[in-house]
Order: structure tokens, then sequence, then C-alpha cells
């Protein structure tokens, strides 16, 4: 038995019967990393050598390696959210979620690699080349989590934290065959998270099966008085949502889901998990979010205007990268800043800041930002609307399986549209997830995404896990390493 | 339409020095999103309100306590250059 290849509630089991122990788990999932990693690349840089993060305190409750994405903050852990502007930054705090999960006792494997300030559903555009898909190591892993997903889903790790703005978390988690849930806007911290679009951004976990996730949004989970936009909320213990019943449950089918773009394998996958669901006493109706086809133009003049001021601070002053020109243009300062921020910053980056700045900037703020956040409102009264008759929403994560690594590279809007399905969940705030539900005929896996209401994760977590019963596709193991 | 000189006028609010190149390829990727971004146009949207933030949460504050924070020396550790208990940056004021 590979210790690497097991889930983090196996791993409790065997080591409260004293069959394991926390650092016997640890080596198996670094020896994973070395043999793994240099076909996967799913990590930016790993921190096995630096003992406060790698070795468990005696009688911890969850001595669980856990790989962290390169945009939360670890003290004194380099990171760099996989961009060249924060080469050698290494944070004097802790994110919110790795205090909580340093106080549960988990242990740190590495950071996973990212598309560069999470821009991107593919990992390509990092300042360090793209992961692979560990199911076929030509295509991408999804993203932007794509390191996080790749290293859970290769087994060179127990469980990952990703981060979700329009769909990071749930798009990897379904390219590469696992869970990924992105919590409700507010339930987790986003304190340490370096931030991309601050009113759509969620931290979450990605892990084997259902159960862990649940186990580790437990952990994440919580009021932070650091973050205004935390909510001061009760965190029911989600294990106990794993009922395995759902009967009665109401679960919603929007059409706008099914159209055309919908690739004819994923569409045949969701419709026997509907089935699956139907055999275990759920019931199912269509139903409609006629503003959807319009999220994706919505998302990105809202994010990416979010990102252009949050990325403001990246300017060679504080922190990072500093690039002093040796001939003067405009001025030294303003010279520094320029030159800074052009060899820090990647296409896709500036392509984004470019645009945030375009649609902030005087002229353009009402038939662009203004409109946007109204279109905004549609969307998520669309969702309110299905939630007074629906306890859920279900659907395919995304379009199609994996792509090629390059496919979409040359073409940002076809890139942008991979996330269709996903972009609207964070404009709403509302939780969703993805799980396995299938495999192409090329082998690769496909996701179904549930969406629930406001604080909704027990349900949406019921329904997951009533599914996962019934069905081991989250059991097979990841075939290309 | 988005023009050459709209990109290099953006690219200085941005703070981000360009190449020719650069801009070249942002005026068509540019042009190409906003030209996708259109369709919310067809939508009438007289009487929504604008929508910022997810969550009702307004206006939060903390007691006014002070609490630990990071020391001047840490805040400095990761400075690109540092002078006297401060950031070093190039002349600012002629």
């Amino acid at each position: 038995m590979n210790l690497n290849e097991l889930t983090a509630h196996e791993i409790l089991d065997l080591i409260k019967d004293g069959k394991t122990n926390p650092a016997d788990v640890y080596l198996s999932v670094v020896n994973a990393v070395k043999e793994k990693d240099p076909h996967v690349k799913a990590y930016v840089r790993t921190c096995h050598d630096n003992p406060d993060l790698a070795s468990a305190k005696t009688n911890a409750a969850f001595p669980i390696p856990t790989t962290n994405k390169d945009n939360i903050c670890i003290n004194g852990n380099e990171t760099t959210c996989s961009s060249k502007i924060l080469t050698g930054f290494k944070p004097p705090y802790d994110a919110t979620v790795i205090k909580k999960l340093k106080s549960a006792g988990a242990t740190f494997v590495g950071n996973a690699n990212m598309d560069e300030f999470a821009f991107g559903s593919s990992t390509e555009n990092s300042c360090f080349g793209p992961s692979r898909n560990p199911w076929n190591l030509n295509c991408v892993p999804g993203g932007s989590s794509g390191g996080s997903a790749a290293a859970v889903a290769s087994h060179q790790t127990i469980w990952a934290l990703g981060s979700d703005t329009g769909g990071s978390i749930r798009q990897p988690a379904s390219f590469c065959g696992v869970v990924g849930v992105k919590p409700t806007y507010g339930r987790v911290s986003r304190y340490g998270l370096i931030a991309f679009a601050s009113s759509l951004d969620q931290i979450g976990p990605i892990t084997k099966d259902v159960t862990d996730a649940a186990l580790l949004l437990n952990i994440i989970s919580g009021y932070d008085e650091m973050d205004s936009t935390s909510i001061n909320r009760p965190v029911p213990d989600y294990t106990k949502a794993l009922t395995g019943d759902v009967k009665g449950l109401r679960i919603g089918i929007p059409k706008e889901f099914f159209i055309k773009g919908l690739d004819p394998e994923v569409k045949k996958s969701i419709e026997d998990a509907i089935e699956v669901l139907k055999g275990k006493g759920a019931t199912f109706k269509e139903v409609s979010l006629p503003h959807s086809e319009y999220s994706v133009a919505t998302y990105y003049i809202l994010a990416t205007a979010e990102a252009s001021s949050n990325l403001a601070r990246f300017d060679g002053v504080r922190f990072g990268l500093r690039k002093q020109p040796n001939t003067l243009r405009k001025s030294p300062i303003v010279d520094m800043f320029e030159e800074t921020r052009d060899i820090g910053f990647g296409p896709e980056t500036k392509r984004r800041i470019m645009l945030g700045t375009y649609s902030l900037s005087s002229g353009y703020y009402d038939a662009y930002y203004l409109r946007a956040q109204k279109v905004r409102t549609l969307i998520k009264s669309d969702f309110d609307k299905v939630f007074t008759e629906c306890d859920a929403i279900l659907g395919p994560t995304a379009p199609t399986t994996a792509f090629k690594i390059g496919e979409k590279s040359d073409d940002p809007l076809s890139m942008y549209l991979s996330d269709i399905y996903t972009i609207a969940v964070n404009l709403a705030g509302i939780p969703a997830m993805s799980l396995p539900c299938g495999f192409s005929k090329a082998g690769l896996p496909i996701g179904l995404q549930i969406i629930c209401k406001n604080f909704g994760e027990e349900t949406m977590l019921r329904i997951a896990h009533a599914y996962e019963q019934a069905t081991d596709w989250h059991k097979r193991k990841a075939s290309a390493v | 339409m988005i023009t050459k000189k709209d990109v290099e006028y953006i690219a200085g609010l941005a703070r981000i020095h360009l190449t020719e190149v650069e801009i070249e390829k942002l005026t068509t990727n540019l042009g190409g999103i906003l030209g996708y971004v259109e369709q919310l146009k067809k939508l009438d949207v007289t009487n929504v309100e604008p929508t910022s933030h997810a969550l009702p949460v307004q206006n939060v504050f903390r007691p006014d306590i002070v609490k630990p924070s990071l020391t001047q020396d840490e805040a400095l550790r990761i400075a690109p250059q540092k002078h006297d208990g401060a950031f070093k940056v190039p002349q600012v004021i002629e």
C-alpha cells in the first residue's frame, strides 16, 4: 500500500489504529514528488527541507501533508503567484487558512503552480511554464489551480488548497478527476490570499473524495476579523452532512447549460449522473438561468477591473522585483514603476490589467464597468429565483475535457469560454463544487458541478457524497504517471 | 474600436512600459475582447441596481484598539531597497 495514494480520512484512521504515523505519510508524499513531479510539474517550490513546515507535532489532530497554492501566504515561505514580479517574496505572516491548518496540525509539501496571479484556465500563464495533466501529459491540468489539482490527482500530496475567482478550483478539479469546492463568498477568510478580484475570490479544498473536502472545509472555514468580507456565522461539521440521503431533494437542470459548445461525451456523463441521483430519490426539473450567457462578458469586465486595482501594489517599492532602467524616459520613479511592471508581468497579466484599466477609465466607466455590475445583479437574481423552487442546481463543470497544451494559448477569448459554466457562480457569491462523474473515450476525466444557495454547503456535499457512494470514478488512478 | 493610441494611453495609466510589438498585439487582443463584451449592451438595465458585492455586508468596523502588527524590521526585511528604516525609492521631486 502506498500511503501517498490514500485520502486524509483513511490516513487518520490508520494513525488512530497505530498502523502508520505522520512522518511515514509525509515521506511517502515526498518520494512521490521526487518520482512524479519531473513529469507533472505540479509544484513551483517544495518545502520538505523546512522542519517547521514538514514535521507534524505529536498528537496533532490532522497531521496531513497539504499542498498550498502559490498565492496563499505562509510566513517566511517564498510565495510568488507564479509571477516574476514576486521573485523572492517571503511573506512576513501566515494567511488565516494557513494559521488554521497549522493549528489543526497539518504539514506542508510545497506551493503548487498556477496561472500567473490566477489569470487563466490552464496554468500555461505561469512564469515557470505549464503543469501537465496526470491523465495525459500532453494536456493541461486546467487552471488556475492546475498545480494543486494535478498534485492531488497524481498523489503527490494528500490534499490541497486552491482559490476560485471564476472556476479556478472547479475547472482543474474537473480536468484532473478530483473533487474541488468553491465555498460561499465569505465562508473562508481571504486574509493572506494575494488578491485577484476581491469581490469574487474564495479559497477552497481540492481533494481525492467528498469526505476529505468536508474535512478540509471544516478546518479552513469561519469568521475572521482580518477579512472584512468574512461572514460571522457558525461553521457546522460538514462531515455530518454526508448521510447518503438525497430522497426528496429538488434539483434543477438549467437548460442554458446544455447548448452548443457542450461536448457530447460530457453531456452523456452528466445525463448518467442525473439517473444515478434519481435512483437515490432526488427529483429533477428543468430550470432557466436566462442571463447566464452574459456571465463571461460580465466577469471579464468586473474581474479585470478589480485586478487592475489590486495589482497596482506591485510597483517595485515595498517587495518583490525592482528594475531601474539606465536611461531616463519620464522620471526616475515612474520609469522604475513602468520597467518593473513590464519585465515582472507576463502577457495575460498585462492584458487583464490593461482591460481593467480601460473599463475603469474616464469616459468608459458607465458603458462597461457600471453596466457589468448591473448585469451581475440580473445573473444573481436568476439563481435566487431558481433556489425558491430547488435545493440545488446540477450540470457540467466545463464544456469539454482537458484540452491540449498550446491549443488555446493564442486565443484569450476561447480560453475564457472554458469557464462558461463556473463563472456565474462567483458573480452570485454562491457555493459550488466539481466531482468526477466519468471519463471520455480518450481517458480524460469529466466533472459534475453541483451549485447551491448561499451557505448551502451541507446540501451540496450531501448530494456529492451520495453520488460518490454510488460510483467509483473517484477511485481510478491517473494513468500517465 | 480601440486604437494603438488608446492602448498607449491606458498603458500609461496602468504604469506599464510596453514595447511596440506588445502594443500592436494588445490592440488586436483588447479589440477582440471588447467586441465580445459589446453583447452586454443588448440588455435593458434601466432600474437595475448595480452589484459590487455578492453578500449584503456593509460598514464593517472593529474596535479602535491597537493590536500587535508587523514591526518596522519585519516590514522592511523584504524591501527591494531600504535606507534608515524606510523604503528607498528613486528621486520623486526634482
